[in-house]
């Protein structure tokens, strides 16, 4: 593994050897490594490129490391992953996808992940975009992320992607079983000319099922994104979406959250804000000693935290 | 020291310039304690923001230790010794308590100590975030802490006990002079609170953009609590309509 391949899982999983655990790390295209354990196995696809990874029913506190990292120019890179999260299990899974482009043409990589949280197993799933490279290339990420919660399932997603990715077409589809809980926190950050568009639709179909979305984000420059967050209650049910936008120069942020009730004791909720970082917030913390550049950064590295 | 010389501020209104100040003149003195008090809109937050650098002055000069600070940015004043506590702090979304306060940390060692302080028990509230979910009277603690954390040579505190519970207030008044004394720096707080205009050096009352008094808290504290007749209720001033007799 080379500086670049360290760099990457860095910035993407934190990283800093082999992690503990079941791992399975993608570059370039191909199996740079893998390790399977007693509970949670992991085995290549047989009719497409991916991975399944199987977690044991009632496995506890472990994880899985799935790093995909992108150095070549022009690659072209789709994946289909698969997660059956057995009954009663509690597991964290790190995905991620980094990319260093050092050439002119496009790196794109496109995962589909397909969840399946099984009754009353518990999920913590975090994936990390980043991107970088001298090249002029541009770097792709286009992540779709299935997730199914069965009765008394919890899963919590946390998407981040908070540089040098150029374009990110983001699509989540959930549906949540009786006594569900799905939490999914979203946070991004563009600049410079990229685009960022993230759709998301939950479905709450069984009796109790919840779900919060939350997403925050940060459009600097000439950048552009797009937020189209869905929640539909078909039970009895609970839902909340939440986006909120900080506004800089001369980007482009739309918001659209929609809540579509089918029940009469759907309860669902959904706020939506952008606006400028308030002037009170970079004087505060310039009286407090910082530069006014310091205070905009400590301001927007909260919000994004 | 701090020197205010014939300081006027106007600010751009929708009818013309409307003036805020006018022709301030006002020295500070090391190891001094100043309240600043008068009436509502009379410039006392405006003041201090012209001291602090977040207002500019139409004209006139301000010099710390006989150095001219008058064209320095916030952030300039700020290291050098002026601290100022908002009337109404700003919140911040993600940002924790405990990564404001560390934001400055002049008198290492102390740690989130300032915030027993300000009666806020550090192990409720480092990790909370100064969002919304704060109310007012916790926001305003925070704001004091914020200075109370620093060396600074002047600290400008805007209605500090605004919103402060009736229990916290005795300890509050005590944190002032406990930290004045410590640190022996000049301290200003802007009030309306007897209880804190019991604590000051030097009274100096602004009203209507101008010095109106200034001097010993014993020569002139007995006239403002006399109070005028326009604080009256229509009651109790019942005909009378003449000036006050400040
Ligand atoms: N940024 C501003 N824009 C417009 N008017 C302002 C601004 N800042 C201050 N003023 C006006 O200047 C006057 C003085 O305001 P300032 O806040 O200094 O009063 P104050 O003495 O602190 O009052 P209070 O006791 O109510 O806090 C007021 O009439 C106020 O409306
Ligand atoms: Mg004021």
């Amino acid at each position: 593994m080379n500086a670049i391949d360290s760099k990457l899982l860095e910035e993407i999983a934190d990283l800093h050897e082999i992690p503990q655990g079941a791992y399975n790390i993608r570059k370039n295209g191909e199996k740079a490594g893998r390790r399977s354990t007693d509970n949670i196995e992991i085995k290549t696809k047989s009719d497409r490129p991916g991975i399944d990874i199987i977690v044991k029913p009632g496995t506890k506190g472990e994880s899985v490391h799935i790093p995909v990292i992108i150095t070549d120019t022009g690659l072209n890179d789709l994946v289909y992953n698969t997660f059956d999260i057995g009954e009663g299990s509690d597991v964290l899974v790190v995905a991620g996808c980094g990319i260093h482009n050092p050439g002119k043409d496009k790196a794109r990589h496109d995962g589909v992940h397909n969840f399946v949280i099984r009754k009353g197993a518990r999920m913590r799933y975090v994936e990390k975009h980043y991107g970088e490279g001298e090249g002029t290339g541009e770097r792709i990420l286009n992540p779709k992320t299935i997730v199914e919660i069965e009765e008394g399932g919890y899963a919590e997603l946390e998407l981040v992607q908070i540089g040098g990715v150029d374009s990110t077409k983001r699509s989540t589809e959930a549906t949540v079983h009786k006594n569900g809980h799905l939490i999914i926190t979203e946070r991004m950050m563009t600049a410079g000319k990229q685009f960022a568009e993230s759709e998301m639709i939950v479905e709450l179909v069984g009796e109790n099922a919840a779900t919060q979305i939350v997403s925050r984000s940060v459009a600097k420059e000439r950048s552009q994104q797009m937020f189209y967050p869905r929640v539909a209650g078909r039970e009895k049910c609970r839902g909340h979406v939440q986006c909120d936008a900080i506004i800089m120069d001369q980007a482009q942020v739309r918001a659209i959250p929609e809540i579509a009730a089918y029940h009469e004791d759907a309860q669902l909720i959904h706020e939506a804000a952008i606006g400028k970082i308030a002037g009170e917030q970079i004087i505060k913390l310039m009286t407090m000693g910082l530069s006014e550049q310091e205070a905009e950064d400590t301001i927007l590295q909260g919000f994004l935290k | 020291m701090l020197e205010i010389r014939d300081v006027s501020f106007e600010l751009e209104g929708d009818t013309g310039p409307v003036r805020i100040l006018q022709d301030i003149n006002l020295t500070l003195q090391d190891h001094r304690f100043y309240v600043i008090t008068g009436p509502n809109g009379g410039g006392k937050s405006s003041l201090a923001k012209i001291i602090m650098g977040i207002y500019q002055p139409t004209s006139g000069k301000i010099l710390m230790d006989g150095l001219d600070i008058t064209a320095l940015s916030i952030t300039e004043r700020a290291r050098l010794g002026i601290g100022y506590a908002f009337q109404q702090p700003p919140r911040f979304k993600g940002i924790t308590v405990g990564g404001l306060l560390r934001l400055v940390n002049d008198k290492n060692g102390c740690g989130y100590n300032f915030l027993y302080d300000v009666g806020l028990c550090p192990k409720d509230y480092v990790e909370r975030e100064v969002n919304a979910s704060l109310s007012g009277g916790e926001l305003k603690r925070i704001e004091i802490a914020s200075l109370l954390n620093r060396k600074l040579k002047i600290a400008l505190f805007d209605e500090p006990e605004a919103g402060i519970d009736l229990w916290s207030f005795s300890r509050l008044t005590e944190t002032f002079r406990k930290i004045h004394n410590q640190y022996n720096n000049t301290t200003v707080i802007i009030s309306h609170q007897e209880r804190i205009l019991e604590l000051a050096d030097e009274i100096i009352l602004i009203a209507e953009g101008k010095i109106e008094q200034q001097g010993d808290k014993q020569k002139v504290l007995p006239g403002i609590l006399k109070g005028c007749d326009c604080s009256k209720d229509c009651l109790e001033r019942g005909e009378m309509t003449d000036e006050c007799n400040r």
